[in-house]
């Protein structure tokens, strides 16, 4: 596929894992699993920061890793943008520096206005001089999200984006986030256990185990016809 | 007052600091971040001079200044004197003997950064190069400061290795630490204590002053 994000990887250690996907531009994909079931790992791959022993995964026909052919294009020139689990956001800078921070393509005298910019579209703007220990969990999110978005990815990939807020903040970003995606013109693939994530904001869903996908197909499919009782009982469908 | 082997213990202080903490920088943080088998072995051999006797090292140094060792007549040969003796030969002694006071803080601090903020750096675009400026230094620069700090009150200090490979030269290798030594043999305990009050001065405030910053930027960044 041209377009979009391809993914084929496989290993036998340090935990055997064998995944394969494709996520059309403007898509969300969502990895779905227990804890253990290789779904992070899946998502650090595309990002480059764990390479697997076999298989080969590009983005808009560009080759970002190709076990055979000896390839591995190093993170920072993957153009992936990333929203990690407990945010990493720089502490010592504020959130508009943090967003700066992946804007380095800009020159210098655009990156403040850009940076705003990207704030406002995460209803952050009034924000921008604050500390990461100064902001919510729920803002702290939003900037990672618009850190993430700031070097115009190829791929947005998300670790649990809402597993570290209660649960009204987490429906306020979902509905935020579901809004925000409409606009967004690249494949994004999240990583959840929680089925509402899937429902509200997945067109596509890959069910993993223990390493292996189960199933994929759309959400709708998947959730109204599971492939076996195993996935039926990790989507708790009844 | 010896003021002359109170400057000299500065300059080598100073010196031991400027030409130690940036190759601790480097090596702390490429271990940090390192997973090779043989990171344990390497922490080891940085240690090594916090557990070996002052006078063991400076016997191997010796050995390894002097005209016997190929070391000694490589550095003779370039520089036209033997580095037994001389400023020289304290300075490299006095950087190897604080290898493990400069780089135990420094890796600890690194570390301490976390391999998660490396990759949002790395996802931001940033190289090796860029991480270490923008992410790493700010974040453990308290470490840097404590490793700086040891580094220099140590030098100020150090006796064993000083004596063996520098002698007592006055104003080549004479520090205060030998300087006190040399006037408590003489019997002269005013001139031993008041050197010692001032060294004892000196390495309280720089142990003190470290201890304030770090604890004014750690309640800065919560």
């Amino acid at each position: 596929m041209d377009r979009g994000l391809s993914v084929h990887i496989a290993q036998d250690a340090p935990f055997p894992l064998e995944a394969a996907f494709d996520v059309a531009p403007g898509e969300v994909m969502a990895l779905v699993g227990p804890s253990g079931s290789g779904k992070t790992t899946v998502l650090r791959s595309i990002a480059g920061f764990h390479q697997p022993q076999r298989g080969r995964i590009a983005c808009n026909g560009t080759v970002w890793f190709d076990a055979a052919a000896r390839i591995a294009v190093p993170p920072r020139e993957r153009r992936a943008g990333f929203v990690f689990q407990s945010y990493a956001l720089f502490p010592h800078m504020t959130a508009i520096q943090n967003v700066m921070e992946a804007l380095g393509d800009l020159p210098p005298s655009g990156r403040m206005e850009a940076a705003r910019a990207l704030l406002a579209r995460v209803h952050l703007d009034t924000h921008g001089e604050r500390h990461p220990a100064e902001l919510s969990g729920g803002e702290q999110q939003r900037v990672a999200v618009a850190r993430a978005l700031a070097r115009r990815p190829d791929v947005l990939l998300m670790d649990e984006p809402f597993s570290a807020v209660d649960r009204m903040t987490r429906r306020k970003l979902r509905q935020e986030l579901e809004e925000l995606r409409r606009e967004l013109p690249m494949p994004i693939v999240l990583v959840t256990h929680d089925l509402d994530d899937v429902r509200r904001l997945a067109d596509r869903l890959c069910v993993m185990h223990r390493g292996q996908v189960l199933q994929r197909g759309t959400t709708q499919d998947v959730l109204a016809r599971p492939a076996s009782a195993t996935v039926a009982e990790l989507l708790d469908i009844g | 007052m010896d003021w002359d082997a109170f400057n000299l213990s500065l300059r080598l202080g100073g010196l031991t600091v400027l030409i130690l903490i940036p190759l601790a920088i480097l090596a702390g943080r490429v271990l940090a971040g390192s997973q090779t088998r043989a990171k344990p072995a390497i922490e080891a051999l940085f240690a090594l001079p916090l557990v070996l006797p002052p006078t063991v090292i400076g016997f191997y140094l010796m050995s390894a200044f002097g005209s016997g060792h190929a070391f000694g007549r490589f550095y003779e040969s370039v520089f036209g004197h033997s580095l037994v003796f001389s400023f020289e030969g304290l300075l490299i002694a006095s950087i190897i003997v604080n290898i493990p006071f400069a780089m135990q803080p420094i890796q600890r601090a690194f570390e301490a950064v976390g391999a998660e903020l490396h990759e949002a750096s790395a996802s931001c675009g940033n190289g090796w190069w860029r991480t270490l400026l923008r992410v790493d230094l700010p974040l453990a620069w308290p470490g840097i400061l404590t490793g700086t700090a040891l580094t220099f009150a140590h030098t100020l200090g150090e006796f064993g290795v000083v004596l063996m490979v520098g002698g007592s030269i006055p104003g080549e290798t004479r520090t205060i630490s030998i300087a006190i030594y040399d006037r408590v043999q003489a019997f002269d305990d005013a001139a031993a204590g008041e050197m010692a009050a001032v060294l004892l001065a000196l390495s309280l405030t720089t142990i003190a002053l470290t201890f304030f910053l770090t604890q004014r930027i750690g309640r800065r960044r919560g």
